[in-house]
């Protein structure tokens, strides 16, 4: 073992036995099970951690807990696995533990980037924004890169995550944010009345500052040992789910609360099935905030130094760790709490330097204990300067008002501002926060949702008052719920294996906590003794102050000094919102937990104006950083979005088919045979559809069905076609508008019986196309008789298209006569095929002969090799999408979405005829009268054949009508398709050209970044224009 | 995530169950084509936006499917009340229930948006 320097035996609560050994920038150290990365590294006697984000200062712990600013470290556990911006002091030691510092090169010792603090004049409040304006391009190239490069924190992992995250909706009628003595004291009262209770709290432990405060006694125990019975009794009850290392870091609307637990950060090898993390997004009836407070910094000159920390954070590193962070350390405060610090470590047999105190007549017990263990207490006092760079070595001491100065050497300097209520989680819900005069603090005001403030957050002082009040708050808040729910609640979510969890019938047991003393249900715990920590200051202290320009830090993350916030009311902000932007102060991740407050008072003093006028900054989710895994959870790669595949799908995967993805579905796109291209292959299938047949997977057309005595009706109103006077058994191609007239969809719609039509949407519309439909029958057409279903995956649809397809269908076809007499072009009937039901559409997306079997999507795989074994006697194909695609546009048919826009009305797209003409409502016919609709102008579509055959435009491409005038030049028009079509051996395309219809014949151009193609606009059908092959 | 009442599910169910849908009460002419410019205008693209209590159409597209009508507060976020399609627009004078700062503000959580003219206490 490693000796760990600062460990003091027989102090904190850890088993020396029990080591991890963990390494540091690629030196070996060894820590206890329990400790923090920070704890473990004070104990080895490291304070030097990290490198500041714009000074590249060298920076040391802090805090213990949530608020650290300047202890960000990249936690690496393989490759694909590094954690950058990890907070060393919520950092659960772990054996094997790799972890290195930040924003340093070539070492954390000698950094060339501190050059930005020499030249420090230069980056002041506001540098980014004037330096760097101009040129605006360069902002892209040079500017930005360099920048992010020499700041930042952290570096990104450069491969996918290999971690996966969890997610989990629970509801509770009462949520505790916060396992201090207030949230416990809550989560017990209202879990004794049976209510769902959830209590999260971010540390590995419950107990909160009782982790540290020596001087608390509850029910005859220490602080902490009540901490762990009471934690130990909530495990024991069913009705309550603790959650350890779990943030609340969002509050939302109704009590939405987000939840982010740490399931396996601390685990030194982790069980491969168990997530990372685990979102929980809590929906619960009444919130108790009991988020304690957090101790402000002293802002004096330097108080930046590895060393200087929070007094509680030193007293949480004793009491709990074991680990003094100094063997000589000094103390400069504002308030009683520091005492306290300082009266421990002297127990603990560290030598206290002396207590500067700011306070001019400092009195009580704490200030006489201290004394009287013979700890040089010096009043109305401040620390104006100290000594050494990558760790403090000294403090100077001189009197508020100036005069003589004495320099103490220390190798720690323990500092407290006082405390400052963290009511991140009131404003996040929206609650207002008002400022007490008397205690120069924010605090709940005015709340905006079902939620009450207990403890330290709420302002509250002294052990008992904070126990009481929370007791108080969990008894009335399980109160109101049951006003609500006088039936039991339901259980919670259950546990899952691995999770631990308790039935009701199981006896208390000592383990789970359940047998403990002080358990009279309904009775408050009581406080036998308890340590007061009210009071302090905000702003800068003495030798920081208007006149100096010394680097007195507010906010340590974000680099901003006192001076940074002068300088930012100096130029004109006035807002502390403008103030905050333009210094950085308080912002991103560390959301001004430490550095609020006297940022505040500082921008307060320099404008003249009391703290209150100024106002309190937003505070905004996330509380602490919350990963992207987690958020994700589930929905990444293959999960991330649902992909949807045919039943004909693994026929043609089998059949070597390239895919292409059309909104979430698979698509064959060409069945590729050997030695061909898609060029080839796609060539190939278009020529064997005309010259024999092709079987297509249309399975993917959205269907509906509309049903119902007035579904004829219904049809008249939302398509523009007439169908009353359509008979059963017959097809039509329908058009539905919207409202303005322009097209919306477009499909091949049967009438099955007179109550009954099988309508066909494309592949991308289905959905909308039946919301709509939904929407006018619910809300504008509710008269109607008419339901509707959507029937898109429950057929399969087997496109057989070419001059043989009757020849291939006809051997496995029963009960249907499929004679063009009988059964003629735009034709449905229901029958059977191979034995299973289909419904039997004789229609044409290719312009030849054509029928579209459908059959029940189960039987689409067996009735498609059916059919590709009848077709392969007549040397038919399979082709796929693309093939399809040019087919279509040799006969000129449209695709909705493609050749349309959501500005194109049916006469713009030349299907003008299927508007019945005599009808006097459908959804789009007022559009359709629109002046800019019937004006001339429009763009039209039409076919384009350019001069040279061989040349395939590119689709989207401009369109001009002289390519000699000066750029930018009039554009008329784009392409909307285009192919080679080897049936017609040239090039054809599609183009929306402004009045199109009425240039037959001319030229127009296509500027290309290479050259200039000329083409001529034609009519849009390029093959069989009289659409004899329909029954060849 | 807000919660809102389906006035057909009679519950409230999470945000994510629903889509907005528009404004509601935009009647559609049954002689829509015969009607002005002026009046096709207002049909369909003149819409209030108001600051305060808009009624505006849901579906509960991933619940019962139904489309239905809501009173909001824009500025909040606060649903006063859902009901059905098709139901007159409520008559409610909102100020006097708008007593909380927000959407979500401090209510008894047996009367969630209360549809109109519903007995309280019923909606549970």
């Amino acid at each position: 073992m490693t000796k760990q320097p600062f460990r003091i035996p027989g102090a904190g609560r850890l088993t020396p036995a029990k080591t991890a050994r963990f390494t540091f920038d690629g030196k070996h150290f060894s820590g206890l099970a329990g400790d923090t990365l920070a704890s473990a590294l004070l104990a080895n006697g490291v304070h030097l951690t990290g490198r500041s984000f714009k000074y590249h200062r060298p920076r040391g712990i802090l805090s213990a807990g949530a608020e650290e600013p300047n202890a960000l470290v990249t936690i690496e556990r393989d490759s694909a696995r590094k954690t950058p911006n990890v907070r060393a002091t919520v950092q659960d030691l772990y054996d094997g533990l790799v972890a290195s510092s930040q924003n340093r090169w070539p070492s954390l010792s000698f950094d060339v980037g501190a050059v930005n603090n020499i030249a420090s004049p230069m980056f002041s409040a506001g540098f980014y924004y004037k330096t760097f304006m101009w040129p605006k391009s360069a902002w892209a190239k040079l500017y930005e890169p360099k920048i992010r490069a020499a700041a930042g924190l952290g570096v990104s992992p450069d491969q996918p995550d290999p971690d996966h995250y969890g997610s989990r909706y629970a509801h509770c009628e009462v949520l505790v944010i916060g396992g201090g003595v207030a949230g416990l004291a809550a989560a017990l009262a209202a879990a004794e009345s049976g209510v769902r209770v959830i209590l999260a709290d971010e540390q590995s432990e419950f107990g909160g500052a009782l982790r540290y405060e020596s001087g608390a006694r509850i029910d005859g125990q220490s602080g902490w040992d009540w901490a762990q019975a009471t934690a130990a009794r909530l495990a024991a009850m069913p009705n309550v789910r603790l959650l350890p290392r779990t943030t609340a870091f969002g509050y939302y609307a109704q009590n939405f609360v987000g939840l982010v637990e740490r399931v396996t950060e601390h685990l030194a090898r982790p069980d491969k099935s168990l997530p990372r993390e685990r979102l929980w997004q809590v929906r619960a009836g009444r919130v108790v905030i009991a988020a304690g407070a957090i101790e402000r910094h002293m802002v004096f000159a330097d108080n930046d130094r590895p060393g200087i920390m929070l007094a509680s954070a030193a007293r949480s590193y004793l009491n709990h760790h074991g680990v003094a962070v100094g063997r000589n350390v000094g103390v400069y405060t504002a308030n009683d709490s520091a005492y306290h610090a300082a009266i421990d470590l002297k127990k603990a047999g560290v030598a206290i330097a002396a207590i500067v105190d700011l306070r001019d007549n400092p009195s009580g017990p704490v200030v006489e204990e201290a004394r009287s263990l013979g700890i040089e207490v010096n009043h109305g006092r401040a620390v104006v300067k100290v000594g050494g760079t990558l760790r403090v070595s000294s403090m100077t001491i001189e009197a508020k008002g100036g005069g003589a100065r004495r320099t103490v050497p220390v190798d720690a300097l323990l500092m407290s501002a006082g405390w400052t209520p963290s009511v991140h989680m009131f404003s996040q819900s929206r609650g207002k926060v008002a400022f007490d005069e008397a205690s120069h603090r924010f605090l709940p005001g005015t709340y905006a949702q079902d939620c009450i403030s207990v403890g330290a957050c709420n302002g509250t002082d002294g052990l008992e008052a904070t126990l009481a009040e929370g007791f108080e708050a969990g008894k009335e808040a399980a109160r109101a719920a049951n006003g609500v729910n006088t039936k039991s609640p339901p259980p919670l979510t259950p546990p899952r294996k691995g999770e631990g969890g308790t039935s009701v019938s199981d006896p208390p047991s000592p383990l789970r906590g359940g047998v403990r003393d002080g358990g009279i249900a309904g009775r408050s715990p009581s406080v036998d003794s308890s340590e007061s920590w009210s009071g302090g200051m905000l702003g800068s202290g003495p030798g920081a102050g208007a006149e100096t320009t010394v680097k007195a830090f507010v906010d340590f993350q974000n680099d901003v000094t006192a001076k940074d916030i002068r300088q930012a009311v100096r130029e004109g902000m006035r807002s502390i919102e403008h103030v905050k932007r333009f210094t950085t102060n308080g912002m991103a991740t560390d959301q001004g937990k430490t550095s609020n407050m006297h940022g505040l008072a500082i921008a307060a003093e320099t404008l003249g104006k009391p703290i209150p006028a100024v106002g309190l900054t937003t505070f905004r989710a996330p509380y602490t950083p919350v990963t992207f895994g987690s958020i994700v959870g589930h929905a990444s790669g293959p999960l991330f979005d649902p992909t949807r595949r045919t039943p004909i799908h693994p026929w043609s995967e089998r059949q070597g088919a390239v895919f292409e993805d059309v909104g979430q579905w698979k698509r064959a796109w060409y069945y590729p045979r050997a030695g061909e291209d898609m060029h080839a292959a796609v060539n190939r299938e278009c020529v064997t559809v005309r010259k024999s047949a092709g079987l297509f997977d249309a399975s993917t057309l959205g269907k509906i069905e509309v049903v119902g005595p007035d579904a004829a009706k219904f049809m008249e109103l939302l398509y523009t076609n007439p169908w009353e006077k359509l008979d059963p058994g017959r097809c039509r191609y329908g058009i539905m508008l919207r409202e303005d007239g322009f097209i919306y969809d477009d499909g091949v719609v049967g009438r099955l019986a007179s109550d009954r039509f099988h309508v066909t949407t494309t592949t991308g519309g289905a959905a909308r196309v039946m919301n709509m439909m939904e929407d006018y029958l619910q809300t504008e057409f509710p008269h109607l008789n008419v339901w509707l279903t959507s029937i898109s995956e429950q057929w399969a649809v087997i496109a057989v298209q070419g001059p043989n397809s009757r020849k291939i269908i006809e051997p496995l076809i029963e009960g249907i006569d499929i004679s063009d007499d009988a059964f003629p072009h735009m034709s449905v009937r229901e029958g059977k095929i191979c034995g299973v039901p289909t419904r039997l559409f004789r229609m044409s997306f290719t312009g030849d002969r054509g029928f579209e079997v459908n059959v029940p999507a189960d039987y689409g795989e067996a009735v498609w090799e059916a059919l590709w074994e009848e077709g392969r006697k007549h040397g038919a194909c399979a082709y796929g999408t693309e093939a399809m695609h040019v087919l279509r546009a040799e006969k000129g048919y449209i695709i909705v979405g493609q050749d349309t826009d959501g500005t194109v009305t049916p006469a713009d797209a030349s299907v003008d005829w299927a508007i019945g003409k005599k009808k006097k409502d459908f959804v789009g016919i007022r559009g359709l009268q629109r002046p800019d609709l019937v004006a001339s102008g429009r763009k039209q579509l039409v076919g384009l054949k350019t001069k040279d055959a061989k040349l395939v435009l590119e689709e989207g491409a401009q369109i001009v009508a002289d390519p000699k005038q000066a750029i930018p030049m009039k554009m008329i028009g784009h392409v909307t398709s285009s192919y080679w079509s080897e049936n017609c051996g040239r090039s054809i395309a599609l183009a929306l050209v402004v009045d199109g219809k009425s240039r037959m014949g001319e030229t127009i151009y296509i500027p290309m970044p290479d050259r200039t193609i000329e083409a001529e606009i034609t009519g849009m059908v390029f093959y069989d224009p009289k659409g004899d092959r329909l029954n060849g | 995530m807000l919660l809102i009442r389906c006035p057909y599910c009679e519950e409230e169910r999470p945000e994510l169950e629903f889509r907005h849908a528009g404004e509601a009460h935009v009647v559609r002419s049954g002689e829509l084509a015969s009607i002005s410019d002026e009046d096709f205008e207002k049909f369909f693209f003149i819409r209030s936006n108001p600051k305060g209590v808009v009624f505006e159409r849901w579906r509960h597209i991933h619940g019962c499917a139904r489309f239905f009508n809501a009173a909001r507060s824009t500025i909040t976020d606060r649903f006063y009340l859902t009901y059905k399609a098709g139901e007159p627009k409520p008559e409610v004078d909102f100020s006097a229930i708008d007593t909380g700062p927000a959407a979500w503000a401090n209510r008894e959580p047996a009367e969630p948006n209360v549809a109109a003219g519903a007995e309280p206490g019923k909606s549970d």
